[in-house]
Formats: C-alpha cells, structure tokens, sequence
C-alpha cells in the first residue's frame, strides 16, 4: 500500500477558547502540486506551522508518510514567509540556502564539499548561481525569495511546505517558482502551497484545499475551485466580475 | 517597632526626603506610564546612563555642587543619548536594543571617566557625585528637595494641561498628526519630560536603578486598569507609595541604600499586582481558566456524544459508545472523561449501558445547545470581517443569545451552507435507541435555496 | 610580564570573550537581554560568596551562571504572562540589582566586594591578585579565569556555531528540522553570565556591556561574513582594551571607563565611515545618484 504524504487528522489550533483551526482533516495524493486558498486569518499559515509542529495544536495528528512528523523531518522541505526573517543578517545566499542542508548534517559536523555542491546545485535551479556569493540584503525581493527556494530544494524532501512564495515577487522570480514547482512534481515530490491570489490557482495547482478554520473543500482544483465552494470559503465577500469565461475574483473588504 | 517609626517620620530631614521621594515616585510614576505605552520603557534607563556625563561636566564647568546645573547637565545628556539612539537607528541597520544598549553604555563609560577626572581636582572629593550611580536620598537637603519639588509639579501640571493631546499621541501617531496636532514638538515635549522626571531621581535613586521609577509603576498600573487616565493615577499612586515606603524602611534600618529599597517597594507592589490584580492577575486568570477549563471538558464530552450521535443517525447504527470512541474523537485524559461522565450521569444528561454511554433526552437538548452554540462562533470566526460589529473579543464567552436576531439569522444561514447546523433537534433524542430521522432530500432543497439567497 | 602588560592582557581577554558573544546577542537582538544580566550577576556574587563565604572564581562562575539564567528564565515568564518584553527586562533587572545591593549593604563588613568595584571593576589591582599553585606564581588569577571562559565559548561556539546560526536567522526553520532552539538561547545566556562574571573583577558590570555590545555592533557595520564580524568583533575588543589602557596612562583616569569611551569612539568612526554602511558613504551614494538624475 502506497503512504499518502500527508495525513492530518481532526487538526484543531486554538487561541483561549477562540478557534483558528477547526477538526481539519484531510489527506494529500503524491506527486501533486496542492493551494491552499482562504480568506485572510482563515489559518493557512496556521495549518503549515501546526503540520511541522512551530505551535502548539489542541488536538489532532499530522503524518507524513505514515509516521508522526518528528521522525520524519528529512523528508520535510520548508520555506517560511520571507518577512519572518532578517535580511540584514551577515551571511550571504549561499550560506542561506547551505541551511538547507543541517537537517542532514546532524550535531558537531560542518557542511562539506558534497553539501556545497547540492547548495550551489540549488542556487543554479533557481537562477542564482551568479548571486552565490551576494549578501543576502543586497538582493530584490524576488531574489530572496529565490534562495528561500533554493534553501528548500537543498533539504532534498519529498514534500515541501511553501508559506505564500509569490507575496512581493516579480514576474520573472513567479515564472521562475512556477516551473520549479512543476519540476518537483514531475520528480514525484508533494508540494503544499499557501497562495493568496485567486486568479492564478487554476494555472498553477492540480489540487486545491479551500480553507476556512474548517476545511471547505479538497480536491482536483477544477472540481473544488467553484463558485458555490469560494462562495462558501469568502462569505459575501467576494464579487465576481465575470463569471462567463475568464473569471477574475475580487475580495472585497 | 511603631515607636520607631514615629521618630524616624519625626524628624526634619527624614520629612523633607520623604517628601522628595513621594513626589518623585509620582512624576516618575505618570510619566512612566506614557514610556511604556510608547515601548520606550528602556530609552529611560538610556537617558538615566547617559546622564552621569552631563552632570559630571555641569561640575566640571560650574566648578561646585548645584543641584539646578546638575539637572541641566542631566537633562541635556540626556536628551543628547536619545537623539543618537534616533540616528543610529535611522541610519544604519542597527536595530534598537543593540542602539540603546550601545548609547547606554558608551555615555556611562565617560561618564565614569570624568568621575575620576573630578575625583583629582581640588574640591573633587566632596562633590558628592558618586552618590548619583546609586543614589543617596539620606543626602538630600532642603534645597535639593525644593527644585525636585518644583520641578515634579510642573512636570504633572504639564501632563495634566496636555493629556488629552500626549493621549492621543501616544495611542496613534499618525493620527494625531492627520488631525493637525504637531507631533514632532509633541514627541520632544514627552521626552523632555520623561528626561525630566529621570534627572529629578537620580539623586535619590541613582542612574542605574531609576529605569526601575520610570517601569515598575507603571506596569504594575497597567494590571490594575485599561484606561490611560486610570493608568496615570494608579501609576503615580505606586510610584508615590514606593518612595514611601523605601525612604521609611531604608531609614529604618540604617545601613540599607534608599535607592535599592524603593525599587523593592516598587517591585513587591509589582508582583502583588502581577498575581492579585482582578480581572489581569494570575490568580484571577487562573480562576479563570480553571472554570473554563471544567465548563469546556463538560461541554466537549456533551458535544463528543452529539457529534458521534449525529453520525450514527445517518447509517443508522447503535448510537452508544464506548468511551474509546469518545476519547479517540477529542483528546482528553480518561480520568478528566471518567469525572465528567460521572457528573453528567448525576445530572441525568448521559446515562449508560455496560460501558455503553448515550445521551439521555434532556441530554441531547442540552447538548444540542452547546453544539449549536460552539459552531455558531465557528462559523462566525470563519466570517469574522463580515460580522465585525459584533465587537466581539477573544476573551469574552461567546453566547448566541446576546446577538441581535438578524445577525443570528444571517449566521444561522452561514452555518446550514456549511452543513454545520446540528441535525438531531432536541425532540430526535427519545428514549430509544434509534432517530426519527429528517426528510433529506428536503433539508437539501433547503439548503440549496440558501445558498441562492445569500 | 609588566604590570602594564598584564593589564592590557587583561583587558584585551574581556575584548575577546564579549566581543564575540555580542555578535551573536546584536543578531538575536538581545542587547538588552546582556545588559539586563551583566547587572544581575552582582546578586549572583553576592549569593555565591554568602552560600559559599568564598570569593574564588569557581563559585561566583556558578553563582552569575545561575542568576543569569534565572534572568532570562524571569524575562521569558513575564513576557509570556502578557508583559511587553522591554518592560519585562526592566523590571527583572533592576528588581534582582537592587536585591543584590541591598544584600551587599546589608552585608557589608562581610563581603569584601564593595558597590563601585562590582560596577566599575578594578583592573588596576588585578596584577597584584595572582593565582599560586604549589608556591608558583602563576600569574594574575583574573587572566586565568578569562581565559578560561573564552576557551569554553570558543569550544561551545565552534561546536553549536551551525545551530547557533540558523536559530539567530530564522528560528522557525530551525524549529522545523528539529533544532532545538530554546536550548541554544539558553546556552548562549549562560555564556554571557560567565563571560560577564569573568570580566565583573576587571572592568565592571556596566563597563562589560560597553564591552559585549559596542565591538559587535561596530563589526556589524564593516562586515557581511558572519565569521568575519565575529573576527573584526574581537579585534575592536583588544584594540579598545589596549587604546583605553594608553588613554587612561596619558589623562589618569579610569581604565575601564576609558576602554568603553575608545569603544565608543571606534564604533563612531565606523559609523560615519564604513564604506557600505557607513553615513558618509550613504551620503555619497545618494548625492551621486541625484546628480545622474539630473
């Protein structure tokens, strides 16, 4: 029997009494590119910090592929929002994306040749090689993003974690992640992405998971994607403007 | 012990310090209360550092002890580190702390120098200025206490004049600044004030603790109300108390600093706070929690046999349950499960067969009110923007019965196209074993209609 | 070795050891985390020598060692009791400072450590306390233990220097692969409580701030190589130690004083001066970009 990647079951976060995540349970099919789409505070970025264990969760279990997370962390790729951390920090992309590579290395020992290898590798997939050496503050916001990527492709996971990659990048850098996500899948990888921008989700994911504290909704993104389920994921709060052949959304305040 | 006290409150120098110490602790107290708003509680230690070189140079040039030049030089150093702690942090990128600490630092190790420099000249040695590393409230006399006076009154009268202005200042900047009040000469005053209520500790206190005059009050304050002008009092009230008490205790008992005493006052009223304030304290909050804590696993275990109910009806099985069910649907210790069942069996809510467990018709009832309840506020939660007049705060328990009936309805709506409206209606629970059950493809027509309308 | 000499290895130890765990306390921004527990340790001390009646080394290490801890630990639980952290650090740190005075006062014709020597250090008599074993002098006992201390935070710092890294970069990654991040905070706190103990007998608690931020926050200016900052760190460490030492020569005044003034002199130079981050250059690139504009 083949192991689903991911498998939450009954995943409930709370703040006090306050709910922001609600019995979700859900399992991810290998090898796809999966959105994870909702409203602003609906616990996307929630459900990613509670599948690899950054808060507590009031109840509920996370496995990745048929074990508890812990002892599965090699498997596991994560690339945090870029405004989590400090871009003044002395280091430069290489070293980021050598990060990448700790998991693997274990207590005491240092990153060797073969690591360095993998990181530039990385580097090069994305597009940055010729940045290796470039201080991380120095870079665009897309580039950073970039490395965060590259740091991602150098933990050598079989699913990866992605904390809203297109927020703040350019054309280029979103083309960029988008062949590399294809690329993933196409090596069999797992990708969960947080994604925002309602416009691009039928291009860019097979799978779509409609979250709103519970989940709404998942599935092949042409099933799931409706009308009646982002009714249901935004409230009110979204007008459709064309709903005939392109369809474009707008959240409304 | 009282005898004691009496002489020690009956004697002219012990009266005038006290007097000094009071008004202090109130300046500092209110003044205290806008840094901490402000997140600026550590500039103070800042401005209380850096104030050791302006005073030393204020000898320096003036040539003897003067409690006015002494302030001048405090205030202007001051000042002087607050506004390099601004550049560094403008101009470069390094972030604040590391700007204080390093401001801090710097002025107190030049500070240092130019003791010793004074230290060598003639009339060095009773200048006194050590005294101001730790302070020396025995020390004070009539005249120092006058300016500090002096100085204190003006300080609270500047506040009180400009309270509404510096409230709304350091509650939102930008629109203070949008109304047309000047927030740049706004931002100078608060500091100068807060550089003022510093400077007028020092002597009692001394540069390195009166960062403690400037916090502690106000924090403790913070526990005890939500409102700044409360807050203003309050803190002012702790302040005044603590140099109250620390200049009595500390000339008590003759060999302790008066300095170091008063910020234990302030701390002990700080941890009397932290633990017995209502509402924010920790035994409060505990209580608190304690309550909600029992109220929820009773719900959660009345809500864990409606939810397994509600599947069961559906496919009409048994609708009794183990207690592994249970536990295996929401975690919870077996010991806290076994209690409640007990309790709720008392109440005649659940009642059991074997190890079998199932609601009883008051039961369901009651339990389908809870769950209603609880994915009313789910459902809410997942609209929160849309529902924002509710003014509904994280710590407030969520009752459906306190929201107006068309919001309820618009909810309710919400919740029957989320599939969360509870299906077993309180009369499903009879007292046998398996449901009346609901015409389905009605509900579904139902439903249908809903979503269209909404 | 002359008396001269012994000092200036003195202080140049203290440049050493704060200068390369200020790096890591500026990147974390826990500046004021250091400066809360450099004031702290003096209860540390005090406790120590009334449990222990002794004023060796060992003891007070453990003593500031605990209180340190106990520092962050005290900051950490207010915090999370809905305390806003500047205050936190305030409140902790002048409450435990102002005990420790008290306890000194309280104590004073026992301890034989007074207010002004815990706070500004007395390098100028470390010389004469040397450490003799078996009848050979083997130097000043201060040197000794600074010497001591920086070896165990170069060793910690070489073995953690990975796991130090990424949890001062980006914690939640770290989280994430199963470093475990509060151990590393609390493992660094207690290297800034030794550290600071170390160099309390020579230059001071608050001298030892000077000491443990300016360095860093200087190199953090020159530099963009983590390794290299911690390398420039020290350097500003033993350049301040040694510029302080002939300042204090020259105008007779406090060593330790002055060592934090040449610090901050340093780190002025650097600031109006470095050629990326520096204000000139900033100033520069600004005037130059306008010019091509217009």
């Amino acid at each position: 029997m083949k192991m689903n990647p991911i498998q939450v079951s009954n995943l409930t976060v709370a703040y006090d009494r306050k709910p922001v995540l609600q019995e979700v349970t859900f399992q991810m099919p290998e090898g796809k590119l999966i959105g994870v789409v909702g409203p602003n505070g609906a616990g996307k970025s929630t459900l990613i910090k509670a599948i690899l264990g950054l808060i507590p969760t009031a109840s509920g279990s996370v496995e990745i592929y048929g074990k508890a997370y812990r002892t599965q962390r090699k498997l596991v790729g994560y690339v945090p929002q870029r405004g989590s951390v400090d871009w003044d920090f002395p280091t430069n992309a290489l070293d980021v994306v050598l990060m990448g590579r700790y998991g693997h290395i274990g207590w005491f020992r240092r990153p060797g040749k073969k690591d360095t290898a993998i990181a530039m590798q990385a580097l090069d997939k994305v597009g940055m090689k010729e940045y290796a050496g470039r201080q991380i503050s120095q870079l665009s916001g897309g580039q950073q993003q970039r490395v965060f990527l590259a740091r991602a492709l150098a933990q050598d996971a079989t699913v990866y974690f992605m904390d809203e990659p297109f927020v703040g990048v350019d054309a280029a850098t979103e083309k960029a992640i988008i062949s590399l996500l294809n690329e993933l899948k196409a090596q069999g990888k797992t990708v969960l992405v947080v994604h925002h921008d309602l416009q691009t989700v039928k291009e860019y994911f097979d799978w779509t998971l409609l979250l709103n504290k519970r989940k709404i909704a998942l599935g092949p993104t042409e099933e799931v994607f409706t009308v009646d389920h982002l009714q249901k994921t935004y409230g009110g709060r979204l007008a459709f403007l064309d709903t005939q052949v392109s369809p474009s959304y707008v959240v409304q305040p | 012990m009282f005898y004691e006290l009496l002489s020690t409150l009956q004697d002219a120098n012990t009266q005038w310090v006290l007097l000094g110490t009071i008004l202090l602790g109130i300046a500092s107290g209110v003044l205290g209360s806008f840094a901490l708003l402000r997140k600026q509680s550590l500039i103070g230690d800042a401005m209380a550092h850096a104030a050791l070189p302006g005073i030393c140079l204020a000898f320096l040039l003036y040539g003897t002890k003067s409690i006015g030049w002494f302030l001048v030089g405090a205030a202007l150093s001051g000042l002087l580190a607050t506004y390099f702690i601004q550049v560094i942090i403008n101009h470069s990128r390094i972030k604040e702390d590391t700007a204080i600490g390093l401001v801090l630092s710097v002025f107190f190790g030049f500070g240092i120098v130019l003791l010793t420099k004074i230290a060598q000249t003639e009339n060095g040695n009773q200048s006194g200025l050590d005294d101001f590393i730790f302070g020396q409230a025995a020390s004070l006399v009539g005249n120092d206490v006058r300016v500090i006076s002096a100085i204190a009154i003006v300080l609270l009268l500047v506040t009180w004049l400009l309270f509404k202005e510096l409230k709304l200042f350091t509650f939102d900047r930008q629109f203070a600044k949008g109304i047309g009040l000047p927030t740049g000469l706004l931002n100078g005053l608060l500091m100068t004030l807060i550089v003022s209520a510093v400077v007028i500790g020092l002597q009692a206190v001394g540069v390195i603790l009166m960062a403690a005059m400037l916090i502690t009050p106000a924090i403790s304050a913070r526990y005890w109300t939500d409102r700044l002008d409360r807050m203003v009092i309050v803190a002012g009230t702790i302040g005044a108390l603590s140099g109250m008490l620390g200049t009595i205790l500390s000339s008590m008992a003759n060999r302790l600093p008066t300095g170091p005493v008063i910020v234990l006052a302030a701390t002990v009223i700080f941890l009397i706070s932290l633990i017995f304030a209502p509402h924010r304290g920790l035994v409060s909050k505990g209580l608190k929690l304690y309550r909600i804590r029992k109220i929820v696993a009773r719900e959660t275990v009345l809500q864990t046999l409606y939810d397994l109910s509600e599947e069961v009806s559906i496919t009409n099985k048994k609708i009794r349950f183990s207690k592994e069910a249970l536990l295996s649907r929401r975690k919870m210790t077996v010991r806290k499960l076994d209690s409640n069942l007990k309790r709720l069996q008392k109440e005649g809510y659940v009642h059991h067969i074997k190890d079998m467990w199932s609601l009883t018709e008051s039961g369901g009832s009651k339990a389908y009110e809870i769950v209603f309840n609880n994915r009313l506020f789910e459902i809410y939660t997942m609209y929160e923007m849309k529902f924002a007049s509710l003014q509904f705060a994280a710590n407030d328990v969520w009752d459906y019965r306190n929201i107006d009936s068309s919001t309820l309805k618009e909810l309710e709506q919400l919740m029957a196209i989320h599939e969360r409206t509870p299906k077993l209606a309180p009369k499903y629970f009879g007292k046998g074993e398996t449901f009346r059950k609901e015409n389905s493809s009605q509900s579904a027509k139902k439903r249908k209609k809903e979503v269209k309308s909404l | 070795m002359s008396y001269g000499a012994w000092i200036m290895l003195t202080g140049s130890l203290v440049g050493v050891s704060c200068g390369i765990i200020g790096c890591f306390l500026i990147l974390r921004k826990m500046a004021m985390l250091a400066d809360a527990i450099s004031h702290t340790v003096l209860l540390g001390i005090v406790l120590a020598y009334l449990v222990s009646h002794s004023l060796e080394g060992i003891y007070m290490l453990i003593g500031a060692g605990i209180i340190g801890l106990l520092t962050a630990f005290l900051v950490q639980v207010l915090h999370s009791s809905g305390v806003q952290s500047d205050a936190a650090i305030g409140v902790v740190f002048t409450s435990l400072f102002a005990f420790g005075v008290i306890l000194l006062s309280a104590f004073a014709g026992k301890v034989h450590l007074d207010v002004n020597h815990a706070l500004m250090g007395e390098i100028t008599f470390i010389p004469w306390n040397t450490l003799t074993i078996g009848g050979v002098d083997l130097g000043p006992s201060a040197v000794w233990m600074l010497g001591i201390v920086l070896i165990i935070n170069l060793i910690l710092i070489f073995l953690f220097y990975k796991e130090i890294k990424i949890s001062s970069f980006d914690p939640a990654m770290a989280t994430a692969i199963g470093i475990p991040v509060m151990f590393i905070h609390y493992l660094l706190m207690s290297m800034v409580s030794i550290t600071t103990v170390a160099s309390f007998d020579s230059v001071g608690a608050i001298l030892v701030v000077a000491m443990l931020i300016v360095p860093g926050a200087t190199a953090y200016l020159l530099t963009d190589k983590l390794l290299v900052m911690l390398l420039i760190s020290a350097v500003i460490g033993v350049l301040s130690a040694i510029g302080g030492y002939y300042a204090a020569l020259v105008w007779n005044i406090s060593i330790s004083g002055s060592m934090a003034s040449i610090a901050g002199l340093i780190f002025a130079t650097a600031f109006i001066l470095s050629p990326r981050h520096g204000l000139l250059s900033k100033l520069l690139a600004r005037k130059s970009i306008i010019s091509e504009r217009t």
